[in-house]
């Protein structure tokens, strides 16, 4: 029984007069992972930063269409664009977590959001810890800088600290990119674990990644959504010709 | 015929101007320092410190004008450190860039280079008059504050644009509000840059003489009374009663070594504020480690 988490109508995005996206319909279903995949500059990671609205941050960003979570638009007039971050969350490709200590960082969720419970913010972190996979390795310095971990560490971290505000939708931004094939590994892991709770959406150029790690896959070309299928049949029997260029490799 | 590495020579005579340019300033300093120290030290001792002058000022200490400077200095940080910082937190996090908040960044950068004087006269027409604060350390503080205001200004946006986006995306994407985020993820790694920029536009405002000669100093004034009194009231100051010693005074020549040595006590204040300025900036670095 597939259930639609987000989905998106007319969608048009504007840097200033620049148009990066043309008319995205596109449907996210929810406990499964969605890959977007292609050339750099089509505009995926601008529609991904579009469903938690953190392209707002950007002065000059105009939206057109719909943008709908749970059936109801994100950009409407009444949204607090506050919870609904906390709602989607998102990890950036270049892994930043926050100049404090490892408990900080994964504990500034739940305090932002009014957890005072020294008990229960303890106990959030460490399960937020364990579910990104990271607890055994951090488990006994925990009070030491989260600057001193290693990349892999570092992006694992912040996948635990997204989690720890328990969002419902994970958007992530080409989350292994920076990282060695087996950090990369963890990290797909990972993801294949959390699909059973979260929704994730995942933008990546590794296409290899994206056959492996995702159920749905969209490919998107110069700011417009080409074709949008199941990940098998996009990688095995695309129905466009520019699908099926990009992913056998002639281009981008 | 002996071929010559152009390259090279440009290189080392380019190293050599810049060393020399260096040299130049390092030398001014030094002089500078050199002149004060060797003439004024003889006249500092407790009694200098913490007397008030007599005899028509040829003799006594400078403690009214150490408290006097000490208490506009005072009134100047309580007024232009909080309303600078949040004016650069407001022009830089909250407002919308665009061509207003260039125009009022244009102004801010122009009214640092209002001649101080200006100023003196500025804050005598509103404190001294409009306000009827008179002739007061109130004014004077307030007229100083202004002065400052626009170097903490300055210094504070600097050290906020140092912060990376980074620390704020992340924070925003955790559903924090921007209120949140600026004071968890931006205020306390540009705290060290604000400071330092703000307490060297101090140290440079409790040295002026301008501002003040309009709205409040006097020339002798031996007795402050306690807060909050005080700010009502007139006040002797390091830099006016320098200027006073040296050119003023019936006996010159006579009360030269106090000038010199209120001199001294000056530039030692003002590094003691640097100081200052450098011991918190060092706490906040230690304690907000950065990559």
């Amino acid at each position: 029984m597939s259930e639609i988490k987000l989905y998106t109508k007319k969608f048009d995005f504007y840097y200033g007069h620049f148009k990066a996206l043309t008319d995205i319909n596109l449907e996210i279903q929810k406990n499964k992972v969605t890959a977007l995949i292609g050339p750099s500059g089509c505009g995926k990671s601008t529609f991904l930063r579009s469903l938690n609205r953190m392209n707002d941050i950007i002065p000059g960003t105009i939206v057109e269409g719909t943008v709908a979570l749970d059936g109801k638009d994100i950009y409407d007039k009444n949204i607090d664009v506050v919870d609904l971050r906390r709602r989607v969350g998102m990890v950036f490709q270049k892994s930043n977590p926050f100049p404090k200590s490892i408990f900080e960082n994964v504990a500034y969720g739940l305090r932002i959001n009014g957890e005072r419970n020294r008990g229960k913010i303890t106990h959030h972190v460490e399960e937020s810890l364990k579910n990104a996979a990271l607890w055994e390795e951090v488990k006994d310095r925990l009070d030491t800088s989260a600057m001193d971990l290693s990349g892999g560490q570092q992006q694992r971290l912040c996948i635990a600290r997204a989690l720890a505000v328990q969002p419902e939708v994970i958007l992530m931004d080409e989350p292994a990119s920076a990282l060695d094939p087996i950090a990369t590994q963890k990290i797909e892991e990972l993801i294949f674990e959390l699909k059973d709770d979260y929704t994730i959406v995942i933008v990546t150029h590794n296409m290899q990644q994206a056959a492996r790690v995702s159920d749905f896959t969209a490919f998107f070309y110069l700011g417009e959504l080409i074709e949008f299928d199941e990940t098998d049949k996009i990688f095995t029997n695309p129905s466009q010709k520019k699908t099926e260029d990009y992913v056998t490799g002639r281009f981008g | 015929m002996m071929k010559i590495n152009w390259k090279k020579v440009n290189e080392k005579l380019g190293f050599s101007i810049l060393r020399l340019a260096t040299g130049v300033v390092i030398f001014i300093l030094f002089f500078i320092i050199y002149d004060i120290v060797s003439k004024g030290i003889g006249s500092v001792n407790w009694e200098f410190v913490t007397d008030k002058p007599r005899k028509g000022m040829t003799e006594g200490g400078i403690w009214p004008a150490i408290v006097g400077t000490f208490w506009v200095s005072l009134v100047t940080v309580i007024f232009s450190v909080p309303i600078g910082m949040f004016a650069a937190i407001y022009l830089n996090e909250y407002a919308r860039q665009g061509r207003i908040v260039r125009l009022i960044r244009l102004a801010i950068r122009n009214l640092s280079g209002v001649p101080s004087i200006v100023y003196g006269l500025f804050g005598f027409s509103l404190f001294v008059l409009m306000l009827n604060f008179g002739l007061s350390v109130l004014s004077s503080g307030l007229t100083l504050g202004l002065l400052t205001l626009p170097w903490t200004i300055t210094a504070s946006e600097e050290a906020l644009k140092t912060v990376p986006m980074s620390y704020r995306e992340g924070a925003l994407a955790l559903g924090a509000t921007k209120w949140q985020t600026i004071r968890s993820n931006v205020l306390p790694y540009a705290v060290p840059g604000m400071l330092t920029g703000t307490i060297l536009g101090l140290a440079r405002a409790a040295g002026e003489t301008a501002p003040i000669l309009f709205t409040g100093v006097a020339f002798f004034w031996p007795i402050l009374p306690k807060f909050p009194d005080v700010l009502f009231k007139q006040f002797m100051a390091l830099p006016y009663h320098l200027f006073i010693m040296s050119t003023q005074h019936h006996e010159i020549v006579k009360v030269r070594p106090l000038a010199y040595g209120t001199a001294f006590v000056l530039i030692v204040l003002i590094l003691l504020m640097n100081t200052v300025a450098i011991w918190i900036r060092y706490r906040f670095r230690k304690k907000y480690k950065r990559i």
